[in-house]
């Protein structure tokens, strides 16, 4: 079928509805990336065969992530009749338990997590036979609020149907049939989105400056290139949203009087560029894409590109340059690609999650957006809550929460009772915050006066066992290899404050190391070509603005507080402990440990990279690092 | 009129398309593919060359049978990935970039794989493999190594 009018829209919502809430027993296992990488396809198979040999009549399916990483794989069960039950950490032999219960009719209590409540039909009384809390009543969830992943975990990601069922293309059939561009473009505008990429600039102010440009054609580019380590948020919405990309793309796409529009997406997620590309074929299908969508008159198409491992193309003007060439360098902005953009055409270019976000603000309308979150910071963030934290997962919040309402609330504090040290957000460009600071309202400007940046929404939480100044050593190797080349300060500049910090982890920094690092920073951040460089030397700023202490440590009493740089500790076994069950002899790569069965063992210093592998191994905790 | 007439530019994203393609069929980029695409798409076969070797993806060696991918992101390298490298690159005998002497494995970091949320992780050919410790290490090399017979 082909999609003219609203009245098309039903027909696909009424299937959707019919998948989304069938009246037969449906399970959904969650087969994003993350889901994938802790056995999700084994427990998914697991399902399948034994529901086949016991002829238990099922809906099986495979929808993304519902953002609580921690207990993936998740398997969602619907059986009409009864709650709606989560379980986590689903493993195949638990999946074939599952199934003979559920053949049984009954729902078992192990492994349950919560019970989903439905937008429809919310079955009565809503009390949970077993005690359990609904989804939205965990600490996890209590305080999110879901509007960019609003159906992530929730719908197949493959199934448009769904998507629409859930609301999906009513904004765009409403923007193309009832809104002029400059009315689509006034309602962004007055929702205050800011772009979720980063750097926060108004989404409505960019678009305005790019249909008021002259210049034709004009573009829309999606920027799928999440690049910053320990950032996951953009794959998650391309994988399991899929469409909600590209429904607000194609708004954008009207609002500025763009006929064309890229998706570009990283090389390193497969899934999301296999969904994505899936998800833009079905659309074409339907006429949701192509020649005057909803028989408005408005024509347009998308064209997929996919990165090739470089960082360096998330920045807008270098991701540009990749899909006019092949080769992905920055250039001197302005002009801002809202004027002068693809091959020097007017371009828009959004993240992901912003334009996951204009669908529902023109459904919703601005007012009911700008309402969310405080003034100046309207709307809901992502977060990766990733690292050393015992809830790790994707997180959307209104702005104005605090670090500690995330960490400590949301994220449950630290990974194995540990303390805390600080929290990293923003990636390379952003900075380390410590944990004293963690009343702060999460805004783009305060983060930006703390010293670190909001970004596009990593935020890694790190412990006592975390060296500061192997953190920033760490992002300064990231950059040096990453640095593009083209500008000087960021060329020579990184590769050089990654010598200095490399010298201090060794234990051969001298105190003036410390007043170099810090000059040599803030002539790169000065005198850089483009955001990698300008940012790149946030990581080591910030670390000596707050964790000077670490560095004095390393570099006058050669000591690391941490305990993770190599010269500076050594592994030893402690022999009234050790039991000499010679697992730390197994696995450690460098082969320093020697010892009997049942004797103590003992590590021989020469040898010893200092890995620690063994003092993670040690079942009865007889290494010592000595620091 | 110009003196020298010149070619349109490919399509947006058709010379990294064309790479990816050439890539995913030999695992690396041989040289007369890339002189067979340079005529195809009408470019200097400097800018091929200049943009295989700009971005990560590409190889011109050829690779094992299987790609181990390590992830170095910030959360996989706060939460030891590194000492996963150090088991593989001890376990292979080779070192990131490398591929072992019978072909099977070419060893590989990357940047972030973006399932930080199950950190450390690794990704052997399109498969991830999340919370992952050392001593999990040689099942995985195993069970790819027993596809090959």
């Amino acid at each position: 079928m082909k999609v003219h009018s609203r009245s098309d829209l039903e027909t696909l919502r009424a299937d959707g509805l019919s998948t989304l809430y069938p009246s037969r027993l449906k399970i959904s296992v969650g087969m994003a990336t993350c889901g994938l990488a802790t056995g999700a396809a084994a427990v998914y198979d697991a399902l399948r065969d034994e529901a086949a040999a016991r002829g238990l009549d099922l809906m099986l399916i495979a929808t993304g992530c519902l953002g609580y990483c921690q207990q993936e794989p998740l398997v969602d069960v619907r059986m009409p009749g009864r709650d709606r039950v989560l379980y986590a950490r689903m493993t195949a032999d638990r999946a074939r338990e599952l199934i003979a219960d559920l053949a049984r009719g009954e729902l078992p209590a192990e492994g349950a997590l919560a019970v989903i409540p439905e937008e429809k039909e919310p079955p009565a009384g809503l009390e949970p036979a077993g005690g359990l809390p609904l989804l939205n009543e965990l600490p996890f969830y209590a305080r999110q609020r879901k509007i960019i992943l609003r159906n992530c975990g929730l719908i197949d990601p493959t199934r448009v149907e769904e998507y629409v069922a859930r609301g999906g293309y009513q904004a765009l059939a409403h923007v193309l049939l009832d809104l002029t561009p400059q009315e689509t473009i006034d309602e962004v505008l007055g929702s205050g989105l800011r772009g979720r990429g980063g750097a926060g600039f108004p989404t409505g102010r960019k678009w305005q400056i790019c249909h008021d440009a002259p210049g034709q054609p004009k573009y829309v580019i999606c920027n799928g290139d999440e690049g910053d380590p320990g950032a996951y948020m953009d794959r998650t919405v391309l994988e399991s949203d899929p469409y909600s990309v590209i429904e607000g793309l194609t708004i954008a796409g009207y609002a500025i009087g763009a006929r064309q529009g890229y998706i570009y997406v990283r090389d390193e997620y497969p899934l999301a560029v296999e969904r994505v590309t899936q998800a833009v074929a079905r659309a074409e299908e339907l006429g949701l894409l192509g020649d005057s969508i909803f028989d408005s008159g408005f024509d347009f198409s998308i064209t997929i590109v996919r990165g090739a491992g470089a960082f360096v193309c998330g920045e807008e003007t270098a991701l540009i340059s990749s899909i006019e060439g092949g080769l992905g360098e920055p250039r001197p902005r302005p002009p801002f690609p809202a004027t002068s953009g693809l091959w020097g055409k007017p371009t828009v270019i959004n993240n992901v999650k912003t334009l996951a976000t204009v669908p529902v603000i023109i459904s919703e309308g601005a007012d009911w957006y700008a309402a969310i979150g405080t003034e100046n910071n309207a709307g809901t963030v992502v977060f990766s809550l990733v690292g050393k934290v015992a809830n790790t997962g994707l997180v959307e919040v209104p702005l104005g929460l605090t670090l500690r309402d995330m960490i400590e609330g949301i994220g449950g504090g630290g990974l194995n009772g540990k303390a805390v040290k600080a929290v990293q957000t923003g990636g390379p460009s952003g900075g380390c915050l410590p944990a004293r600071l963690f009343d702060l309202p999460i805004s783009y400007e305060t983060l930006t006066q703390a010293g670190s940046i909001m970004g596009s929404g990593g935020m890694v939480v790190m412990d006592e066992d975390t060296c500061m100044v192997d953190v920033a050593r760490y992002f300064l190797g990231f950059t040096m290899a990453e640095s593009c080349g083209k500008c000087t300060p960021c060329r020579e500049g990184t590769r050089y404050m990654h010598e200095i910090l490399t010298r201090i982890v060794e234990g051969k920094g001298t105190p003036e190391d410390l007043d170099l690092l810090e000059e040599v920073a803030r002539w790169v951040k000065t005198a850089s070509l483009c955001g990698l460089g300008q940012t790149a030397p946030n990581p080591v700023l910030s670390t000596l603005r707050y964790f000077r202490d670490e560095y004095e440590a390393h570099v006058v009493e050669k000591r690391c507080p941490a305990g993770v740089c190599r010269a500076l500790i050594r592994l030893v076994i402690q022999p009234d402990l050790c039991t000499g069950c010679g697992l730390c002899k197994r696995e450690c790569p460098a082969g320093a440990i020697s010892g009997e069965k049942k004797k103590p063992h003992v590590i021989d210093p020469e040898l010893c990279t200092r890995c620690r592998m063994c003092y993670d191994v040690c079942p009865v905790g007889a290494i010592e690092i000595v620091k | 009129m110009p003196l020298i007439a010149q070619p349109p530019p490919p399509a947006g994203g058709a010379l990294l398309a064309k790479l990816h393609a050439i890539n995913a069929e030999h695992g690396y980029l041989p040289e007369e593919e890339l002189r067979h695409a340079a005529d195809e798409l009408n470019v200097p076969l400097s800018q091929l060359y200049s943009a295989a070797t700009f971005y990560a993806a590409f190889s011109f060696k050829p690779r094992g049978r299987h790609t181990i991918h390590v992830c170095l992101g910030t959360a996989c390298y706060i939460r030891g990935g590194e000492k996963l490298l150090e088991k593989l690159e001890t376990t292979l005998g080779v070192k990131p970039g490398e591929t072992t002497d019978d072909r099977a494995f070419t060893l590989e970091t990357v940047h972030c794989l973006g399932s930080c949320s199950m950190s450390p992780v690794i990704r052997v050919n399109g498969d991830t493999y999340g919370r992952l410790k050392a001593d999990r290490l040689p099942r995985i090399l195993k069970k790819y190594r027993g596809q090959e017979t």
